[in-house]
C-alpha cells in the first residue's frame, strides 16, 4: 500500500457554516394545553428571529383556533405520567380544570399569553395560520368556525407547497 | 470581551454586536448600529420601541418580551414587525445598546 500525501487544503478544510433557518412550518395536532403551546411558542419564537412561520392546525389541534374553544383548552390529567398525578386522581371531576388554572397562572407570570391572544399575536407578527381540510370535513366544520387569524382551510398538498424550502416541525 | 470602535468610541460588545455596557451608548451610536443592521433611518416609531426597550431594561434588569412590547410600548405587534422585520425585540435591544434579550416569548 502506498501512502498518499493529503493536500494541506484538504487536511485543514473548514466545514462550511450551517445556513440559518429562514422558514418553518409547524403542525399542531393535539388539543390539550401541553399539546398546543409548544407549537405556538416555536412559531412565535421563529417570528421573533425574523424567520418565516406557517402553522397548520389538524385534528384536535384545531381547537386552538376555533371560536368558543380557545379558552377552554385543558391540561390532560389522565394518561400523562410526567404530571406525577395518579391516573385515578387525574380522572376526578374538576382535576383537569384545577391543574390547567395552576399552569395558566405560572405561564402568565412568565408573560406567556393565553391561547387566543397568542394565536392573534402570531398572526399580527406575520405568521400564517391554516386549518387542515381533511380534519375540517371530518368534524363537519367550515371556515366560519375559526377565528379571524386563520387564513384558510387547506389540503395537505397545499401545506407542503407552502412549506417548500423550509423546515417542517410536527407537534 | 470583544470591542467595537464606532464614532471614536470603544464599545464592549458580545459576539453578535450587542452592547454589554448600556452606559457606553448614545443616540448617534444607535443610528449607526441601525444602519449596520438594515435600518437606514430611525423614525419616531423606531425610537418609541427602542426607548421603551432600553428604559425597561435599565429599570427591571431584563428586556421586555415581544408581548409586552406590543402591549405597552405604544406600538402594536403588527407595526413592531413592520418597523423591525428581522425581529423587534432583538433588533430594538441591539440598537438601544442593551444586551441580547434571552426570553422565549
Amino acid at each position: 500500500m502506498t501512502m498518499t500525501a493529503i493536500a494541506p487544503e484538504t487536511a485543514f478544510a473548514v466545514e462550511p457554516e450551517p445556513k440559518p433557518i429562514t422558514k418553518v412550518s409547524i403542525i399542531i395536532s393535539k388539543g390539550t394545553l401541553e399539546g398546543i403551546y409548544p407549537g405556538l411558542i416555536m412559531a412565535n419564537g421563529a417570528r421573533m428571529e425574523g424567520i418565516e412561520a406557517n402553522v397548520f392546525f389538524t385534528f384536535f389541534g384545531m381547537d386552538a383556533v376555533m371560536k368558543g374553544k380557545q379558552d377552554k383548552i385543558k391540561v390532560a390529567t389522565v394518561g400523562n405520567p410526567a404530571l406525577g398525578l395518579p391516573t385515578l386522581l387525574g380522572a376526578l371531576p374538576g382535576m383537569s380544570a384545577l391543574v390547567t388554572r395552576q399552569m395558566q397562572k405560572k405561564m402568565e407570570a412568565l408573560d406567556i399569553p393565553p391561547i387566543g391572544e397568542f394565536v392573534q399575536m402570531i398572526s399580527d407578527s406575520g405568521g400564517k395560520l391554516y386549518a387542515c381540510k381533511a380534519s375540517v370535513e371530518m368534524f363537519g366544520l367550515s371556515k366560519e368556525d375559526f377565528v379571524e387569524a386563520v387564513q384558510d382551510v387547506i389540503t395537505v398538498g397545499e401545506f407542503y407547497e407552502l412549506a417548500a424550502g423550509g423546515q417542517i416541525v410536527f407537534t | 470581551m470583544p470591542t467595537l470602535t464606532m464614532l471614536n468610541a470603544t464599545l464592549d460588545v458580545d459576539a453578535e454586536g450587542f452592547l454589554q455596557k448600556p452606559e457606553q451608548w448614545n443616540e448617534e451610536i444607535a443610528a449607526e448600529i441601525a444602519r449596520a443592521n438594515g435600518i437606514p433611518a430611525l423614525t419616531e416609531g423606531h425610537w418609541k420601541v427602542i426607548r421603551f426597550m432600553r428604559n425597561r431594561f435599565l429599570q427591571a434588569g431584563s428586556a421586555p418580551s415581544v408581548r409586552t412590547l406590543g402591549k405597552e410600548s405604544g406600538v402594536d405587534t403588527k407595526e413592531l414587525y413592520r418597523l423591525f422585520p428581522n425581529g423587534p425585540a432583538k433588533l430594538a435591544a441591539k440598537i438601544g445598546g442593551i444586551p441580547k434579550p434571552r426570553g422565549c416569548i
